[in-house]
């Protein structure tokens, strides 16, 4: 669509510039002005420059942590995505049974995330939760609670639980959006089902799994409420991820120096990748 | 090669129809013979579409066979139809080229690439797309897309029958014409069978030698552009085709002919006849505008009638009356003397046809 | 076996797989604690409405609640007002730094929650909205107003300019077109914006967690308190589970013909 230039629509825009600006743009600088500060308590602090970057970036810690962020993050897209499409593929299209499984599939995104982790923290006990006693009581030696492995196992099917719902609705709604004739014209083309799919419904998914792998990228990046009161992060480190780190580093230790800078390394990653995704988008709705 | 013959067809889109007005497509049997090239004309909602997707396997009649050259295909899917169809809107494969789209039908047939290159050539050539085989094929303009939907049915050697369903719809008017002329070339090098929906009459006869025209789920008569056009036969294929359509006016049995609101029309003996025999009271005459013979002056057998209104299209005028109450128009050419205020009307013996519900009643045959 | 029976028995998979843990919150939320404790049984032994009555008779408990939906409901209200006219204005308009503030503002919904902890707490302090349901529902727009202003932006520029045009020769005025003519045409688009604020301000915690203590404090929270000096208490933690789950089931109730139309952000 060809836009009209007119700088009048900062008017339509001002409000959401100072609403994000006032919760956006002054905790962002306070954050700028102690990773710069070694602070003692409220009246001391010293400046000191590039410091905690220097500490934070050398710190195994943040390795750790980043190292784990970075497979967990590439496991829920791995996993969710291509699950997430396959829910959407087999979908009923039409009445009832379409509405009911719909609204089944979104339940899971409507619950507080603290909930999340307390449903499977209790599902996944192997005294009183289901999931745990059907593995043990099949010879499987299950405990998330001691076993690191079992632990991040627990945490990737309960992110899966969660978000692959997600990523099942944009496509279903992607695929709603193919017409009728497409299909009727690939059948007389005697297309396989699989040449359906790669031919005609992934390109016209293309769009939707943008915002999808965007969406999930980010939020999964960003994980914290739902591991923390499944696990707490443990057993170990074992999941204990970026977002844990930080606020343990934070408000646990009170080291806020290492803490902003920390958060503002985490920030950029976060940033750089979202970046890439967004000039893919923006690529796509040019080509069209 | 097919000869299409639809047996004893109906179909109904509920489950436990009750009543004729739950069915889609009313009982018909209807041929379409092996190399013609036929239209479907009718209204929107009139089911020919329903009838073309029955003819496709896309849909499943609810009673009644398919045949073609005589074997039944109620239970062949679409894709061993041995069909193509051309949708409403071009569908095209996005992601792919041209060549690709082409080669698509051919490559899921698994047939050997060397042959799949000098096919797609091949028909590349005869739509004039040799030049854009290499391109996007979503950066098409709406012609040539539909163009390569229609290149993928004729790349196949198996197809013996296309159907089209409205396919210029979204096509530029000054291109809709020469998309019309490829087809009718196509039509002349392929030896296929073609069905060609539309409701555009202009549009069915330039592409048709015959047309079957449809209404409520019945097609109502089957014939050359011109029998639709001389003799209409049903009420309904009067009122559709030519323009403006038949004046169709509903009549009483009357001595020696008709009758309505006091302006008596003689008939033939037979068709007299004929009418004392059948049951019946919903008779209708029916004349086309083009020949209501007009004249400033009263002559032998001609009805005095009010002018209401005279519109000058250029080339010819139509002339709007009342005859009787009721409002009737007459296409008149564009250098002939029209009378102001009274006219005198007739309508010669040869083009006046007669109506018993709904349908045509001829001399000739007694039926 | 074929192929729409093969998809039938996929999605009955899925839909099991999803259910299954949520069968089993509900299904302890009807037990007492030791029942729960003592052996595992699929079906309430002693069907008990107890937990629930906990819940429901304690201020403390229930008005958590109410404080999540107020600061919810101020949050979907607050995002839309302002994300409606801004996202008119990014599909209508070129203006200067129009694409460097979509940008801007996109990086917000990229900002960990857990990097604007600290200076959250300061900044609501100072400013005295601590422990407000504002407080929390601003917090929410950081993430929930760029979010809005993206889908809404798609959805807008799928209606033609002339729309625009013709309302105008019309006669009439910017804020009654845009409320009587335009607001209409994207109505799914709303619905699908407004599922999107409420379901991720809904199911946040670290926020609204943060910048509350006792007058707004979000039920979610609140249900750390089973954890007492016996135990957790599972039951109550369950009826309270199941409690939360509720809204979320009507909002989608009430979108879910929107859904099929509306789920791919007018991006299709």
């Amino acid at each position: 669509m060809n836009k009209v230039e007119n700088n009048r629509a900062w008017f339509l825009v001002t409000p959401v510039f100072l609403l994000v600006a006032f919760s956006a743009v002054i905790p962002l600088m306070t954050v700028v002005n102690y990773s710069v500060q070694d602070i003692f308590d409220q009246n001391t602090a010293y400046f000191v420059g590039a410091e905690w970057y220097r500490e934070v970036l050398n710190d195994p810690r943040l390795h750790d942590s980043l190292l784990r962020q970075f497979i967990f993050s590439g496991s829920v897209l791995l996993i969710e995505i291509p699950l997430g499409i396959a829910v959407a593929l087999m979908m009923p299209t039409r009445g009832w049974t379409a509405s009911a499984s719909l609204i089944l599939l979104a339940i899971p995104l409507l619950i507080p995330w603290n909930v999340i982790g307390t449903i499977w923290q209790v599902f996944g006990r192997a005294d009183i939760g289901l999931f745990g006693w059907a593995l043990n009581s099949i010879g499987v030696d299950y405990n998330y609670a001691s076993n690191p492995m079992d632990a991040w196992f627990t945490v990737l099917l309960m992110d899966v639980w969660h978000w692959t719902s997600l990523v099942a609705l944009l496509c279903y709604s992607g695929l709603r959006a193919i017409p009728e004739a497409y299909y009727q014209a690939a059948r007389i083309d005697r297309a396989s089902n699989w040449a359906i799919f790669r031919y005609i419904q992934l390109p016209k998914l293309k769009s939707v799994l943008v915002i999808g792998i965007l969406l999930r990228f980010m939020d999964s990046f960003m994980i914290y409420t739902e591991p923390f009161v499944l696990t707490g992060g443990g057993p170990g480190n074992s999941t204990t991820f970026l977002s844990q780190t930080l606020t343990q580093m934070a408000i646990g230790q009170f080291d806020l120096g290492p803490a902003a800078a920390f958060s503002l390394i985490y920030f950029l990653i976060v940033l750089l990748v979202s970046w890439l995704f967004f000039t893919t988008i923006t690529h796509l709705d040019k080509a069209k | 090669m097919a000869e299409i013959h639809l047996k004893a067809l109906a179909h109904s889109y509920s489950d436990a129809p009750k009543g004729p007005a739950d069915y889609a497509i009313r009982e018909m049997d209807h041929v379409w013979k092996q190399g013609g090239a036929y239209a479907l004309l009718g209204p929107s909602g009139c089911g020919k579409s329903t009838l073309l997707n029955i003819i496709s396997g896309l849909l499943s009649p609810s009673d009644g066979d398919v045949l073609f050259d005589g074997k039944r295909v109620n239970d062949i899917p679409p894709e061993t139809r041995n069909i193509a169809q051309v949708f409403q809107f071009p569908v095209i494969y996005d992601s792919m080229t041209v060549f690709d789209n082409l080669a698509f039908p051919l490559r899921n047939m698994k047939v050997p690439e060397a042959k799949v290159q000098a096919k797609v050539l091949e028909i590349a050539e005869i739509l004039e797309l040799q030049d854009m085989l290499k391109n996007k094929a979503k950066n098409l303009t709406a012609d040539e897309k539909q163009k390569v939907s229609m290149g993928r049915g004729l790349v196949r050697d198996d197809v013996s029958a296309i159907l089209f369903d409205e396919p210029l719809t979204v096509i530029d008017p000054h291109l809709k014409w020469k998309l019309r002329r490829k087809l009718k070339q196509i039509h002349e090098q392929f030896n296929i069978t073609m069905v060609y929906v539309t409701h555009d009459q202009l549009e069915a006869s330039t592409f048709a030698d015959k047309i079957a025209v449809m209404y409520n789920g019945q097609i109502v008569q089957f014939g050359t552009p011109r029998e639709l056009f001389e003799s209409p036969n049903h009420t309904f294929v009067g009122y559709f085709i030519g323009s403006p359509g038949m004046n169709v006016v509903e009549v009483q049995r009357h001595n020696g002919g008709v009758t309505f609101n006091g302006v008596d029309i003689p008939l033939d003996d037979g068709l007299v006849d004929f009418l004392n025999q059948v049951p019946g009271n919903n008779l209708k005459i029916g004349i086309r505008p083009e020949f209501v013979h007009v004249s400033g002056e009263s002559v032998l057998g001609a009805y005095e009638a009010d002018i209401s209104h005279l519109e000058d299209l250029g080339t010819y005028k139509i002339l709007t009356f009342r005859l009787g109450g009721e409002t009737m128009k007459a296409r008149l050419d564009e250098d002939q003397e029209v009378p102001s205020g009274k006219a005198y009307v007739s309508f010669p013996k040869q083009w006046l046809k007669l109506y018993v519900d709904e349908y045509l009643v001829e001399d000739t045959y007694d039926e | 076996m074929n192929y729409s029976l093969k998809k039938k028995l996929g999605i009955s998979a899925y839909i099991f797989f999803v259910l299954l843990p949520i069968y089993w919150l509900l299904n302890m939320s009807f037990k007492s604690n030791a029942e729960i404790l003592g052996e595992l049984t699929f079906w309430p032994k002693d069907f008990t409405l107890d937990n629930y009555a906990v819940i429901f008779s304690d201020p403390t408990w229930y008005m958590g609640y109410v404080n999540s939906m107020a600061y919810v409901s101020l949050n979907v209200i607050i995002t839309l007002m302002v994300a409606l006219p801004a996202a008119y204005a990014f599909s209508r308009y070129k203006f200067a730094g129009d694409k460097q503030l979509f940008f801007w503002l996109l990086t917000n919904r990229m900002a960990p929650p857990a990097v604007f902890l600290l200076p959250f707490f300061q900044l609501y302090s100072s400013v005295g909205l601590f422990d407000t349901h504002l407080a929390v529902a601003l917090a929410h727009c950081l993430f929930n107003v760029p979010l809005a202003v993206w889908i809404l932006e798609g959805f807008m520029s799928g209606v033609p300019r002339e729309i625009d045009e013709t309302a105008y020769i019309d006669g009439y005025s910017f804020p009654r077109f845009f409320v009587k003519i335009f607001l209409p045409l994207i109505r799914s688009g709303i619905g699908v914006t407004a599922f999107f604020a409420f379901m991720f301000s809904w199911v946040e915690l670290l926020l609204a967690r943060t910048l509350t203590s006792v007058e707004a404090k979000p039920i979610s929270a609140i249900m750390t308190r089973t954890i007492g000096a016996s135990g957790i208490d599972w039951g109550v933690l369950a009826a309270a589970g199941v409690l939360t789950i509720i809204p979320g089931l009507l909002v989608i109730w009430f979108v879910r013909n929107h859904v099929a139309k509306g789920f791919a952000l007018g991006r299709v």
